[in-house]
């Protein structure tokens, strides 16, 4: 017998039971019993990834309140399409599709509007580490608002990428299997975006 | 010897590479050819340090977290949101039967009463048969789109 938070897995040809906490089970489990209609395994996929979700969402939309939003209504177009996902691929990557479809949709209904950017998005950089100088700190925030302007006026392919790169941390790999491109077509983009980095912030260089 | 100048093919394998050592993703073989460069060339020489200072900064900065509350209440929200598209599913279908009964006792009485003269009778078989053929080939219409969409998976 299993406690409510455990679960059994029965390895055929042998005659004995495994038990582990359903936190420990691998994405492609749960999303099994997901599809089955267990919505507390999907809850546990959900609480997996979400921060990843959030800060990906961020990084393109600029706004908390937008990267809330869109972050989360991903995860529930991505239940609903659940029995389209290929088990072979990876959870994550299937679901950042949906994310950054729906995030560059909303940038693009937002530019309609003629919100900008740095309109909603100005607070949501923050500088690791804190100066201890006044001017120090003016300085630094100096920066961060240059950082930010510099990013917000990078195509929104352009800023993904460096999202991706310099603040999520991701490598070369993981990038190019989110994208579905080529290791290559990372880098030759990576390039193109900090070169356009770099002539927008020249000044701090 | 000092060189001067890359060809187009060294450009695009140097500004490749210089990504890689930005980001420590060089291997051991690429690492001495990238140094090469480096070394030969002073344009490659000024880039590489130009590159190094925008990753400088880039590094310095992070995303700011949202409050812990966000986190505790996140898969509720999403959980809440499940729920109700579903409760906004039923809630249509459920509509769609009760007006279509509605629809058909309406008829039933409208046909069946002799008071109302023909051509009322006529306009309003009219109407309903223009709204079905409308129904039946926009319904058609799009479901051969989807079919033949390569931009199906693309969400709008």
């Amino acid at each position: 017998m299993f406690s409510q938070s455990q679960i059994a897995i029965k390895i055929p040809g042998m005659e004995h039971e495994l038990a582990m906490t359903i936190e420990q089970l691998d994405d492609r489990t749960l999303i099994a019993q997901s599809q089955n209609g267990d919505k507390r395994a999907f809850g546990l996929l959900v609480k997996r990834y979400m921060q990843r979700a959030y800060y990906s969402a961020l990084g393109l939309v600029g706004s908390h309140d937008g990267a809330l939003d869109l972050s989360q209504e991903a995860f529930i177009r991505a239940y609903r399409a659940l029995n389209n996902f290929d088990p072979d691929k990876r959870f994550f990557t299937w679901y950042y599709h949906i994310l950054r479809n729906l995030c560059f949709n909303f940038l693009r209904d937002r530019a309609k509007h003629a919100r900008t950017f740095s309109e909603v998005g100005t607070s949501r950089i923050a500088l690791v580490g804190d100066g201890t100088e006044a001017s120090d700190n003016v300085e630094r925030e100096e920066l961060r608002k240059a950082v930010w302007n510099a990013l917000e006026d990078l195509r929104d392919q352009e800023r993904e990428i460096i999202i991706l790169k310099d603040f999520q941390e991701l490598s070369y790999k993981e990038i190019a299997e989110v994208l579905a491109c080529p290791i290559g077509t990372v880098m030759s983009r990576l390039f193109n975006a900090r070169k356009a980095l770099k002539a927008k912030l020249e000044k701090y260089l | 010897m000092k060189q001067s100048e890359l060809n187009n093919d060294q450009r695009e394998r140097f500004n490749l590479m210089v990504m890689a050592a930005i980001d420590g993703e060089l291997g051991p073989d690429e690492k001495k050819e990238f140094e090469h460069y480096v070394r030969n060339y002073p344009e490659c020489r000024d880039e590489w340090e130009q590159f190094k200072k925008v990753k400088e900064v880039t590094k310095q900065m992070k995303l700011k977290s949202p409050a812990d509350e966000t986190w505790d209440s996140y898969w509720l929200n999403v959980y809440n949101r499940i729920e109700r598209g579903l409760g906004w599913i039923f809630l249509s279908i459920g509509t769609i039967i009760v007006l279509v009964y509605a629809a058909y006792q309406f008829l039933i009485a409208l046909f069946g009463d002799a008071d109302v003269p023909v051509f009322v009778k006529a306009g309003i078989f009219l109407l309903v048969a223009g709204v079905i053929v409308l129904l039946i080939s926009v319904a058609r219409e799009r479901f051969f789109v989807r079919k033949s969409d390569p931009y199906k998976e693309v969400e709008r």
